[in-house]
């Protein structure tokens, strides 16, 4: 469609046109996420080989002094006057060595069993010492399990460091040969200057890789296995029988795909609408806010600044409070003759889950409202002046011109909010506890996907909590499958949504 | 004519204006009217009243003398959260600085792929990891110890790079190709150029670091048990969700109420005093995001 069909259009067809350009837009999104795969599979196949090609000309073309990196690190630094370089990279090769023997071969050598020999305690009469209990300790699945992610985290980056090593030799070399000498001291000036990089990111990633991504693969490859209360200290590699239990659907698991469907589909529309109706509260109170000639403007702010300075779990222990069977907001309620004197609201469905949206309003429209505020002080004040002059209506302001600027600007913002929402776990689990449970409408949940407490209001973090930590059949491998398809759903949603994102393919142009 | 059509306009924006503060004065009601509720509350004998504001004869200071006794000590608790809060925001402003400056302004190979690998991992449900971060803090030795709360709270500190880095990439490249141009290093663009004039993100992120133990329940909860701390190592906010659970046997409201006031006293406070920089730096953070 031209731009001058679009223009002749009456208003109606426009908003039509729009919605349906909109939808499109997600769909051709999805299309070419996956679009994408193949291409990217390439560029990969290519980013792998050239690895090879480097190694296969610092071979050679190398002088012995490079080829030695090949089996001691920093093997030509140490003769070319790069011995603090040399040193860092000997240094690792020792302490992966010394792991490798210590930690390393040990516990790899029983991933594939995950550990066989359960331990031994025994009373043992002596008559020196009377009776004493002789205890052996046995394999540890988890821990072997641990300890084999770790070891093949340090051989990832042994082979890394060792390509590094080879390919700083040869382009060592390759200096020497044009006549550019090295000294010691330039491994400090690169320190600060070109790979400056590695000296701010060393510490923040080896604390993210240490606390965050070695407990995320963990759980992965838990979700292969049956660690479970059952199977505490030895478990076994089980294939994909989780999923399968998952979605078997049928004896005493029969009702798990029904439930996870719903709580699936509740998480997204909570996700959803929780998002969006802060989002629109909030930038119409930050409206009414900055509205010209409204005065105390920051007093407003500060009233509402006061809910984000309380900590969130002690006002929802406070609004969970209110609104219990004895609390004072469903005494009114009864006093009034709104509700029977047994009320809960959470008895329920819809009206818990129309509770839980205006506690999370409560909750978080204060946030919206301070960054709509700061972002609506922004826009140019003469994108206002010419419409005032062509004669708009403060609606059609908002409409033409504040709306779009905004969702522009904040759509990485309102992005983060979405994925934070699906795993909000405070509000659920300090409020409704995810009341009403399943069991009052008669579907019975096995103890091992958390029995009797899962509810309506549940999301699927919830859930997955509850499988994990509660109660006394705590089944974590399921948990971790269900936290893994989690994942997926949101990172797949995530990633189309990102890369539509304007302000991420343009970030360049913000500098 | 005219006179009237001008009369007729003031007027509707008048109506207009005062329909602005109704709204906003009923806005600021419902969003103040449950704090004023737990201060109340925390003044009441619980169990013989559930009216809003305590009758005259009901007065008492009973649930703050609670929170001092041997069951509760909520001193040690507050002390406690105050020393991790206080090392976690040193820390974790200084590794969030460093890591948003790193992903804003320098280039360098596998910088897209980190930043997609951090908003990855922020989508994982973080709890699951809580077993094997708890594995590893008892392979240091840390693990009946509340302070090693800091460590965990600071090695994630990467994942926080987001409002921080939006706020570096709206500084102008022009001031970092000046220095460059002039003969100083990277290192002296970060400490002599962007932090000056990043006071308002600096603030903003002591700031959220240090309120952040405040309310964080989750790990501590875990490490309370899976540890077997003493009741005088919890941190308010373990310590505080024990008083308000009915199952537990510290449970007692009136205490909670007490508790909480206590907590939310100096976070407002430090909310109020350095309000202004908050806003500053969640507005030019979230702008690019």
């Amino acid at each position: 469609m031209t731009k001058i069909q679009y223009l002749s259009l009456s208003k109606g067809e426009r908003f039509l046109v729009n919605t349906g350009d909109f939808f499109k837009g997600i769909g051709t999104g999805f299309v070419n996420f996956f679009k994408g795969i193949p291409l990217a599979l390439l560029k990969l196949w290519h980013k792998i080989c050239a690895p090879f090609r480097t190694l296969k000309n610092a071979w050679v073309g190398g002088t012995w002094f490079t080829r030695g990196n090949f089996l001691i690190f920093g093997f030509s630094q140490f003769f070319h006057k790069e011995i603090f370089r040399g040193i860092l990279y000997l240094l690792y090769e020792a302490v992966f060595i010394w792991f490798l023997i210590v930690i390393g071969v040990p516990n790899l050598a029983k991933l594939g069993t995950l550990g066989t020999f359960a331990g031994t305690s025994e009373f043992i009469s002596d008559p020196s010492r009377g009776t004493t209990l002789s205890f052996v300790s046995g394999d540890n699945s988890f821990q072997i399990l641990l300890y084999s992610i770790v070891t093949f985290l340090f051989i990832i980056i042994f082979i890394a460091l060792w390509y590094f090593s080879i390919r700083d030799a040869k382009s060592l070399q390759d200096n020497i040969a044009v006549g550019r000498l090295s000294k010691n001291s330039q491994f400090f000036t690169d320190l600060t200057n070109k790979n400056y990089h590695t000296l701010l990111l060393a510490v923040p990633l080896v604390g993210l890789f240490a606390f965050t991504v070695i407990p995320v693969v963990f759980m992965i490859i838990t979700g292969f296995t049956n660690y479970s209360n059952a199977h505490a200290d030895l478990f076994d590699w089980v294939g994909f029988d989780n999923y399968g239990i998952l979605f078997s659907g049928s004896g005493e698991n029969s009702a798990v795909v029904t439930v996870f469907l719903r709580v699936l589909a509740w998480t997204l529309l909570w996700a959803l609408i929780a998002t969006f109706t802060n989002y629109f509260l909030g930038m119409v109170i930050a409206l009414l806010i900055n509205k010209k000639g409204i005065k105390l403007k920051k007093l407003w702010r500060t009233i509402l600044i006061l809910t984000i300075a309380v900590p969130q779990f002690v006002s929802l222990l406070l609004i969970n409070r209110m609104l219990s069977n004895n609390g004072i907001l469903t005494d009114l309620f009864v006093k009034w003759g709104w509700v029977k004197p047994s009320f809960s609201p959470f008895d329920n469905v819809l009206l818990a889950r129309i509770l839980i949206i205006v506690v999370n309003m409560w909750v978080g429209v204060p946030y919206t409202m301070l960054i709509c505020s700061g972002i609506l002080m922004n826009i140019p004040e003469d994108l206002y002046e010419s419409a005032r002059i062509d004669g708009a209506s403060s609606f059609k302001m908002y409409t033409a011109i504040t709306l779009p600027y905004m969702l522009f600007i904040t759509f990485p913002y309102l992005l983060s909010q979405f994925v934070g929402n699906i795993n909000n776990f405070n509000i659920i689990y300090l409020l409704s506890q995810g009341a009403p449970t399943f069991k009052s409408s008669g579907i019975i949940i096995p103890s091992s996907f958390g029995g009797n407490t899962v509810g309506e209001t549940d999301l699927l973090i919830t859930w997955i909590y509850k499988m994990s930590m509660i109660g006394d059949d705590k089944n974590y491998a399921l948990a971790c499958v269900l936290g893994l398809l989690v994942f997926i759903v949101i990172a797949i949603l995530s990633l189309v949504f990102y890369g539509r994102s304007n302000s991420v393919k343009n970030e360049e142009d913000f500098q | 004519m005219a006179e009237k059509h001008y009369a007729s306009k003031r007027l509707a924006e008048k109506s207009n204006r005062i329909l602005v503060y109704a709204i906003l004065i009923l806005v600021s009601v419902i969003w103040v009217l449950p704090f004023v509720y737990l201060i109340f509350q925390s003044f009441i004998n619980i169990p013989s009243s559930k009216s809003f504001f305590p009758e005259a004869g009901n007065w008492t200071g009973q649930n703050y003398a609670n929170l001092f006794n041997k069951d509760t000590p909520f001193f040690s608790w507050w002390i406690n959260t105050f020393i991790i809060a206080f090392f976690t925001a040193a820390l974790q402003t200084v590794l969030v600085l460093m890591t948003s400056y790193a992903l804003s302004r320098l280039r360098f190979s596998g910088r897209q792929a980190l930043m997609k690998l951090i908003l990855i991992l922020g989508m994982f449900p973080g709890f699951l990891g809580m077993l094997v971060i708890y594995y590893i803090l008892k392979l240091l030795g840390l693990n009946t110890s509340v302070f090693s709360l800091i460590l965990v709270y600071v090695a994630s500190s990467a994942m926080s790079y987001y409002i921080a880095k939006g706020f570096f990439d709206t500084i102008p490249k022009s001031l970092d190709e000046a220095v460059l141009i002039d003969g100083g290093s990277k290192n002296t663009v970060f400490w002599q150029i962007i932090l000056p004039l990043s006071k308002p993100i600096i603030i903003y992120t002591i700031l959220v670091s240090f309120t952040g133990p405040w309310g964080d329940f989750m790990f501590g909860s875990y490490i309370r048990v899976a540890g077997g701390l003493q009741a005088s190592q919890y941190t308010v906010a373990v310590g505080l969700q024990l008083l308000a659970n009915e199952g537990h046997g510290l449970h007692d409201y009136g205490t909670f109420c007490a508790g909480a006031v206590l907590v939310s006293i100096p976070i407002t406070a430090l909310f109020f005093w350095l309000q202004r920089y908050y806003v500053e730096g969640i507005a030019g953070g979230a702008v690019k995001g």
